[in-house]
């Protein structure tokens, strides 16, 4: 029946998404650790602006921005580094993060101009 | 190797013979160099023929923050009031101008005086120039700061680097700061990743490229007062953030469908993932623009997609002659070749398709486009014909080239676009043997560079003839085919500077408040920001009334004096008369009891004995026309002879009752007049 086998297809693709994660390299989990901790970080901003209205507005922005722009840059680093991409394969690792870094330092430069 | 008096000529012509990695270098170099003489010769007709000075009205008003930036510093510059202009609002300088411009010229201005040249500011405004020197515009930045960011771009899409993005953003940031006109790029760069991700061309690196790009570009932006929070409010730019939600969604499945190995559970995975991120953006989407958080296209992007538009419902911005849609004409007098030089490069570009050409054929077909709905935008289309344009060429010429080097039979061509004229014949010539194909070519290389360089005496003519005059110096041929200069704007700016009380106020229409306020030195009430569509009405209805309301307004802002521009003595076809309707028009937009029919005859403008009774007694009418009736200007004809409008003028005896005349320049081209004071007495 549908919603039978819907429901199994949800568990099996549950089940197969963790396993193929736990696969990963450590590096590659602690990646992504950060983005998840950056986005939570910018949904409870989301969630503080809903209660409290959105005054003044660039210093939500830039909170909020600060928070999607670490996650963006370190997805940027994760893919950089992965081994598994063939395209960034002649990159060196410290190159990758010495970019990220980089980006970084101007995004929070520009976030403590703007925050107000 | 020491030259020795009896080494054979040969060996020692030999010994200087670069490899061909150095040839090619030295023709590159060369032919750049030679390049930048020409752009740089060609820009100085006008400086040449007049004298060094700002052109045209929106430089001055450049020239002037310029002027105050390098005296005051930039923290003043940056929260600049200006009580000056648009009295007795003022204008908030530092939170409405695009500072790239001044920042630019004031940092070399700075360098040439920390290397000792003694310049003055004037100068370096003058040469910072986008077509020819003294027209210090904003798109002289501008142009530059797009095809740097365009480069940048595309060469972080194709390196996939976080550096390149960087760097990108930065350039996205120099190009805000110059010109709103950068709504191209954060329009343009986000369409050409979906034709990217579309057509299956993307990578891990466009990912890389355009994140990093958006989301510093982004926050850089905003740090420019005037562009604000537009990036995550206005409907122009949306489409940069969709395409950005869009990305994150498609690598996201991208991701999971490499993890995955079974495709079942994937397309559940899928189906789920893709309805969910389409509801939640279209409600996201809907609720923006419903409530109006989202604002919609305004006015002067909306009419690039409905020209219409302004002309039924923003007249100001009809107004604009730089606003008007092209001619052919334009094109042909523009372009030259290039006009067909610019689909044989697109044929060319798709023959070899990579990421670069297709960003170039996107780049050329939508400002194309744009080029086509306003004159002013074929500057942003320049690049981009030119580069198309190159690619045909460059091609063309080595198909023929190969040609001639080749010692086979049987060499196949590519295609020979180029000299269309002569296509044709060439099939025929290269179906018979080898020889004629070699003779073919020859002729064909000659063609091109012939058509060549009658392209670069053509652009060389334009620009003398057609952009080098500087509109404030107006020059004619005199009756002896001696050249005359009316140098009447300059006159009457700097009498006002030096004959009225430093606090005068001065109305004029808003075409030459820049003018008065950077030469005059004074406060006027209107000027070309036209930030305050009302204010500008009350001037139009002031100068279209009957001259005693007109009085009570300008008596209601303070106004001391009254400037009007008249080419009735010149034949100067640019002057108020000529615009009047204008100011009708955007008065009566404001103000219902100004209509425009009221100064039509059966739907025609007149001035002369059959104009209707409210055009011969407006004020502009009497501005214009007094003591004109009098004057002779033409032989043969009567006196009030008008020769801009070709009639002999309806109303000769014109008596001002609250006005008096202040000044009136040698060509009679501009007029003061002083408002008078109430009555003491009755």
């Amino acid at each position: 029946m549908g919603r039978a086998s819907s429901k199994e297809d949800a568990g099996a693709l549950f089940h197969s998404l963790r396993s193929a994660y736990a696969a990963t390299p450590l590096n590659l989990k602690i990646i992504d650790l950060y983005v998840g901790f950056s986005i939570f970080t910018a949904l409870i901003q989301v969630v503080y602006m809903a209660i409290v209205g959105s005054f003044p507005f660039n210093s939500f922005l830039s909170g909020v921005l600060s928070c999607v722009g670490t996650a963006v840059l370190a997805v940027c680093l994760r893919i950089q580094v992965n081994k598994e991409n063939k395209e960034f394969k002649d990159l060196p690792p410290e190159r990758a993060f010495a970019d990220f870094v980089l980006c970084n330092l101007v995004l929070h430069l520009v976030i403590m101009n703007f925050l107000g | 190797m020491p030259i020795l008096p009896n080494m054979p000529v040969l060996d020692l012509v030999k010994s200087f013979k670069l490899k061909t990695k150095q040839q090619e270098l030295l023709i590159r170099v060369s032919i750049l160099c030679l390049v930048y003489v020409l752009a740089f010769i060609t820009r100085l007709f006008s400086v040449l023929r007049y004298e060094s000075m700002i052109h045209e009205f929106d430089p001055y008003f450049n020239y002037r923050t310029t002027l105050y930036l390098t005296q005051n510093g930039f923290y003043d510059f940056w929260n600049w009031f200006d009580y000056e202009s648009w009295y007795p609002l003022g204008r908030i300088v530092g939170g409405t101008l695009y500072p790239g411009l001044m920042v630019t010229a004031a940092l070399i201005y700075r360098i040439l005086h920390f290397l000792r040249f003694a310049v003055h500011i004037r100068e370096v405004c003058v040469l910072t120039a986008p077509s020819v020197a003294g027209s210090y515009d904003n798109e002289g930045v501008a142009i530059f700061a797009l095809l740097f960011t365009f480069y940048l771009f595309v060469k972080a899409v194709n390196t996939g680097s976080l550096a390149w993005s960087l760097a990108s953003a930065f350039g996205y940031f120099y190009m805000v700061s110059a010109w709103g006109g950068y709504v191209f790029i954060i329009n343009l760069i986000p369409l050409y990743v979906l034709v990217l991700l579309i057509t299956g061309r993307y990578s891990m690196r466009l990912y890389v490229a355009y994140n990093c790009m958006y989301v510093l570009g982004m926050l850089l932006a905003m740090q420019i007062r005037f562009v604000g929070f537009q990036h995550v409010q206005s409907g122009e730019h949306m489409a940069a953030m969709g395409v950005f939600f869009l990305l994150q969604v498609f690598y996201f499945l991208d991701w999971v469908k490499h993890m995955l190995s079974d495709t079942k559970l994937f397309q559940a995975f899928l189906r789920i993932t893709v309805t969910c991120a389409v509801a939640v953006g279209a409600i996201a989407l809907g609720l923006g623009m419903l409530s109006g958080y989202i604002s919609p296209w305004t006015g002067r992007f909306y009419s690039l997609l409905d020209p219409t538009y302004a002309k039924d419902h923003i007249p100001i911005i009809a107004s604009v002659s730089e606003h008007q849609p092209t001619a052919w004409s334009s094109f042909m007098f523009d372009f030259h070749i290039l006009l067909f030089l610019f689909p044989a490069g697109l044929y060319f570009c798709f023959k070899r398709l990579s990421d670069a050409t297709i960003f170039i054929v996107m780049y050329g077909l939508t400002s194309m486009y744009f080029a086509g709905v306003m004159v002013r935008l074929i500057l942003v289309a320049t690049p981009a014909v030119c580069l198309v344009s190159a690619i045909a060429v460059s091609a063309t010429v080595k198909n023929l080239t190969v040609l001639l080097r080749s010692k086979n039979k049987g060499v196949q061509t590519g295609s020979t676009k180029g000299s269309s004229s002569s296509k044709a014949s060439s099939k025929a010539l290269l179906d018979q043997s080898q020889p004629f194909q070699k003779n073919g070519a020859i002729a064909l290389l000659f063609g091109a560079f012939y058509l060549l360089s009658k392209y670069a005496t053509h652009c060389t003519w334009v620009t003398s003839e057609a952009y080098s005059s500087p509109s404030i110096v107006l020059a004619a041929r005199g009756a002896h085919g001696s050249r005359v200069i009316f140098d009447d704007y300059r006159e009457a700016y700097f009498w006002l500077r030096q004959n009225t009380p430093p606090d005068a106020k001065v109305m004029s229409w808003w075409d030459y408040g820049y003018q008065i306020t950077a030469m005059g030195n004074r406060t006027v009430i209107v000027d070309n920001n036209t930030w305050n569509n009302t204010h500008i009405a009350t001037v139009g209805r002031a100068m279209s009334s009957y001259e005693d309301e007109a009085i009570e307004i300008m008596r209601s802002l303070d106004v001391d004096y009254v400037l009007v521009v008249f080419g009735g003595v010149t034949g100067y076809s640019s002057d108020d008369i000529n615009k009047f309707l204008w100011m009708v028009r955007i008065g009566g937009g404001v103000f219902p009891v100004i209509k425009e029919p009221d100064y039509l005859v059966n739907g025609e403008y007149r001035v002369d004995k059959g104009a209707a009774p409210k055009m011969l007694n407006c004020l502009m009418y009497k501005l214009c026309y007094y003591r004109f009736g009098e004057m002779l200007t033409e032989y043969g004809k009567p006196p009030g002879y008008d020769r801009a409008r070709g009639v002999e003028i309806g109303n000769k005896d014109i008596k001002l009752e609250h006005l008096e005349e202040a000044f009136t320049t040698s060509n009679w081209i501009v007029r003061i007049y002083k408002v008078k004071p109430p009555n003491n007495r009755w």
